[in-house]
């Protein structure tokens, strides 16, 4: 194993933090934009290429697209069968794969360092070369629907979430779930997804990391090489999707085939790309530190352990999102408590983090936590990637990551309590009460026909 | 190694049928160069209360990793299934003079993470910290008290209790859980692999304070334990480090072996009704444990059949050109004293006899004729060219020192198993697999709203003599 050469000074915390690994940002004419992250530790590499394109970019007729699009980038190109991506990354001891989110969708391999040129070489062909044969999206099609049976239809807490997030989000992308909406998904053609990838599978709509045991001198011809000679391309505009001004308060109860009841509350808050004053971001990540920063922070202490009303609860901030970002509590109760009383107790921590600013130790235990947690991350070559790819395909630069815990030093407890005020209020806020809906006897027949779930009509 | 390598680029032309020559255009670059497979430099020994400490300095990071990795796993339960589990949710939630909030903040004070958890054959306590001794110092002084001197809190008791029960029951909300239990219960039945880990909605509320308290005090010993340590910290303070945790424990040898599991000697079938969309199928039987000579063989003829995610044959064969499934793997997973060989797929339920017959079809046509030569070559080469990844960084590396220190493998561990990959015949797979598992003597469990139809034992119309060449 080879020992990184970084001179840390280990006697301030702070500038643990700091030991900066070098990382190189250039662009390609073709508006292609690279990073390159050297962590020379062990020798492996990350190479991810991030579009910024994601279900919220998707029509409300298509739902579903920007995923079954990821779905076809493994089933052939022109020098490519369908499947023989991977196999090729296999046989090269590599292991790859792809994700879709709301704001992006990214694609993965990982190798042994020596697999740097072939990495790039497959990853420019499918971007170059894509072919979307009628007969493999019909296949693929069906894996998918397979995919939303397993994570959704048969999960009433999945299905509970999607409902909710249709709720809390209205009129975004943000509303509809990343996977489609079954119906609309069913009824996706080939066309569509070649529509998709003409509209958003250009190099200027995409960022291209390589992390691990390289340099800027290996990667910058091989760049070149594969990539250099893409058109640039075009995309569509896309507007920002703010939730301002506020929605107003909504509230839904849902009957569903669960076990326990749940509770879900979201509030519609800036995030760091809507936020007009930056610092609301950092605040608001304050605000759940104290919240949810661990076992000793106030919902684990107060609401699981003290009152003892929850089996469990959390809270969470999504602030690195193209939109408008979303603070989030979930909880589900202990037996004989009620979904009311759950909800009375979490506003009542909602109210007193308004009233009182957290206390000095509160904020230091959360700053803790931030500043080790830079350090813990450095661990993964894949997580300084992922990092990377985030910020640069929020239209973020990635260098916020090195400020954030500074960012952070500058939030008082008055100004975390001062966010709970202007942002944790109720026209803002979604509500979801899911409770259990028992299934007639003879469901099992039913479940085969389509009325088996009629909320989903 | 030059005869291999020259194999290769055939198979690889064979398959790219648009022509080695054209694409890709690096691979004869990439194809030369020998992938480096760093060797973990593991130092071992033993402290005075006979726990065994593995060791690996990485001074890459201001950052160590701590794993207490115990013989107290589910399969010590006896017949309380559950108690290990709430043995190990326990830690943490009170020691020697110690509240739960002084526990909880007195880590996330500095910023070190800990965490409890209980598998099959292990207890594992956990701790992520930064190495500076300011930080690291206080984080070791209270992990030692928390695994050494739990104090089971009645109301911590009440309350772990009341979470894993409200979990148990939100695990028959979907179907994976239950059928996952039922799997388990079939295959090992009485044996002590064959209970789930989690206990029941009837064994949990029958666990008393005592029970936790006399479960540590025999388990949670210094010779029952391992000791994992990576990262920034010399040999010397590794050692202190050690003694110091291990002191902590109770005092105690080791458990005693448990009992080999056996395989089922005959087909068995169940089905959970149940109103999901899906039909969920597990098949598979007890074939392995982690002493077997054979188990180089059966993980890279599994890589090959289940084990290699989209260049499997199954993934291949059952999603990739009829698209029955989202998921379908197989796995061996070798345990202290049995395994089981699993295949698991979820499909449509108008799908799901056909995927079975299909299935069972690849998994007998796989132990029948074993992998072909190309096939072979291919596992070797992800395999052996990945083995960088294995250990690329300290949460990877802690993970491995575990495995190798609790099951008591040699520390050259992972380059004998590399250098057996390199060695491997067809025929050795072949014979393993033939030897391990008998696909007419599968448990085959499904839950959905109707049961698949059973294949006949024998549905292979023997196409053996076609080979594999489709």
């Amino acid at each position: 194993m080879r020992i990184l050469v970084v001179a840390l000074v280990l006697g301030m915390l702070s500038s643990l933090a700091r030991a900066d690994l070098p990382t190189h940002e250039f662009s390609l004419d073709n508006g292609l934009r690279v990073l390159v992250r050297e962590d020379h530790r062990a020798p492996v590499i990350t190479v991810m290429i991030w579009f910024k394109a994601g279900s919220i970019d998707e029509a409300p007729h298509e739902t579903g697209l920007a995923h079954l699009l990821e779905h076809m980038m493994f089933k052939g190109t022109k020098h490519l069968g369908p499947g023989e991506y991977s196999r090729i990354v296999a046989r090269f001891g590599g292991s790859d794969n792809a994700f879709t989110s709301y704001d992006y969708t990214a694609y993965f391999q990982q190798y042994e360092s020596s697999r740097l040129p072939l990495a790039l070489e497959l990853e420019a062909e499918r971007l170059k070369n894509l072919e979307i044969d009628d007969q493999e999206f019909h296949r693929e099609l069906r894996v998918v629907m397979e995919e939303r049976r397993q994570r959704t239809d048969d999960n009433p807490n999945a299905l509970a979430w999607e409902k909710f997030q249709a709720v809390a989000r209205p009129g975004t992308g943000y509303a509809h779930p990343i996977i489609g909406w079954r119906d609309l998904l069913a009824q996706l053609q080939p066309e569509q997804a070649r529509s998709w990838f003409q509209r958003y599978y250009v190099p200027s709509n995409a960022t291209l990391v390589i992390a691990g045991d390289v340099t800027e001198e290996q990667v910058r011809p091989l760049v070149q090489r594969f990539f250099g000679k893409l058109p640039a391309g075009q995309t569509p505009p896309r507007p920002k999707l703010s939730l301002e001004p506020p929605a107003g308060e909504r509230r839904l109860s849902l009957r569903l085939p669960v076990k326990v009841p749940a509770l879900y509350m979201t509030y519609n808050v800036p995030s760091l790309t809507t936020a007009e004053d930056k610092k609301a971001f950092y605040t608001l990540t304050m605000l759940a530190g104290v919240l949810d920063g661990g076992l000793s922070a106030r919902i684990e202490t107060d609401l699981v352990r003290g009152q003892r009303l929850a089996a469990g609860a959390g809270a969470g901030y999504s602030g690195l999102q193209r939109g408008s970002g979303t603070f989030t509590f979930t909880a589900t109760p202990n037996p004989d408590v009620t979904l009311e009383q759950l909800e009375q107790a979490l506003l009542d921590q909602v109210r007193a983090l308004a009233e009182t600013p957290p206390s000095a130790e509160e904020m230091e235990r959360v700053r803790a936590s931030v500043t080790a947690s830079q350090v813990y991350q450095r661990d993964s070559v894949m997580g300084q990637a992922m990092e990377l790819g985030m910020l640069s395909t929020l239209g973020l630069d990635w260098r916020l990551a090195g400020e954030f815990e500074a960012n952070l030093a500058e939030v008082t407890a008055e100004d975390v309590r001062d966010a709970a005020r202007q942002w944790l209020v109720d026209e803002r806020r979604t509500t979801a009460l899911v409770l259990p809906k028992e299934l007639p006897k003879e469901l099992p027949e039913a479940a085969k026909s389509e009325n088996a779930q009629p909320e989903e009509q | 190694m030059r005869a291999m390598k020259t194999a290769i680029l055939g198979v690889m032309c064979a398959w790219l049928l648009a022509g080695c020559a054209s694409f890709p255009a690096s691979e004869r670059q990439v194809r030369q160069a020998e992938p480096a497979a760093p060797e973990l430099d593991i130092q071992s020994w033993h402290t005075s209360g006979g726990a065994r400490v593995m060791f690996v300095q990485s001074e890459a990071l201001p950052m160590l990793d701590v794993r207490l990795v115990m013989n107290a796993g589910g399969a010590r339960d006896g017949d309380l299934p559950g108690l290990a589990a709430m043995t190990s949710a326990l830690i943490g939630e009170g020691a020697r003079g110690l509240s739960v909030d002084d526990i909880a903040r007195g880590f996330e004070d500095k910023g070190a993470q800990f965490s409890s958890g209980s598998y099959q054959d292990m207890a594992v306590i956990s701790l992520r910290t930064l190495s500076e001794p300011q930080w690291r110092d206080p984080a070791l002084t209270l992990l030692a008290r928390v695994a050494g001197q739990p104090t089971f809190p009645p109301d911590a008791l009440e309350r772990i209790r009341t979470q894993m029960l409200q979990g148990l029951k939100m695990e028959r909300q979907v179907p994976g859980p239950q059928v996952q239990k039922a799997y388990q219960k079939l295959l090992f039945g009485d044996h002590p692999y064959g209970h789930a880990e989690g206990g029941t909605l009837e064994s949990l509320p029958g666990i008393q304070r005592q029970d936790l308290v006399d479960y540590h005090q025999r388990y949670y010993t210094a010779g029952n334990t391992v000791i994992a340590l990576v990262g920034d910290v010399s040999r010397a303070q590794a050692e202190r480090i050690a003694q110091r945790l291990s002191d902590a424990l109770p005092q105690g040898g080791a458990a005693p072996a448990l009992p080999r599991a056996r395989a089922l000697p005959t087909r068995k079938v169940e089905h959970l009704t149940f109103p999901s969309t899906q039909t969920h199928i597990l098949l598979g039987n007890q074939a392995t444990w982690r002493g077997d000579p054979d188990h180089v063989a059966l993980y890279v003829g599994n890589y090959i059949l289940g084990g290699g995610g989209f260049a499997s044959l199954l993934t291949q064969e059952v999603r990739e050109k009829r698209g029955y499934v989202y998921g379908i793997s197989s796995y061996f997973k070798p345990m202290a004293a049995g395994g089981p060989f699993t295949v698991q797929l979820q499909t449509a339920n108008d799908n799901a006899s056909d995927a079975l017959a299909l299935t069972l079809d690849q998994i007998r046509r796989f132990i029948a004729e074993g992998p072909s030569e190309e096939e072979l070559a291919m596992a070797k080469d992800n395999i052996l060219g990945g083995m960088a990844l294995e250990t690329a960084d300290n949460g990877d590396i802690i993970g491995q020192l575990g495995a190798i220190g609790f099951y008591d493998l040699p520390l050259d561990y992972l380059q004998r198993f590399n250098q057996q990959v390199r060695d491997l015949t067809v025929a050795d797979i072949q014979a393993a697999m033939r030897k391990a598992v008998d696909p007419d003597h599968l448990a085959i469990v499904s839950i959905g709203p109707k049961a698949p139809a059973q294949p006949a034992k024998q549905t292979v119309e023997s196409n053996e003599s076609q080979g594999k060449n489709q």
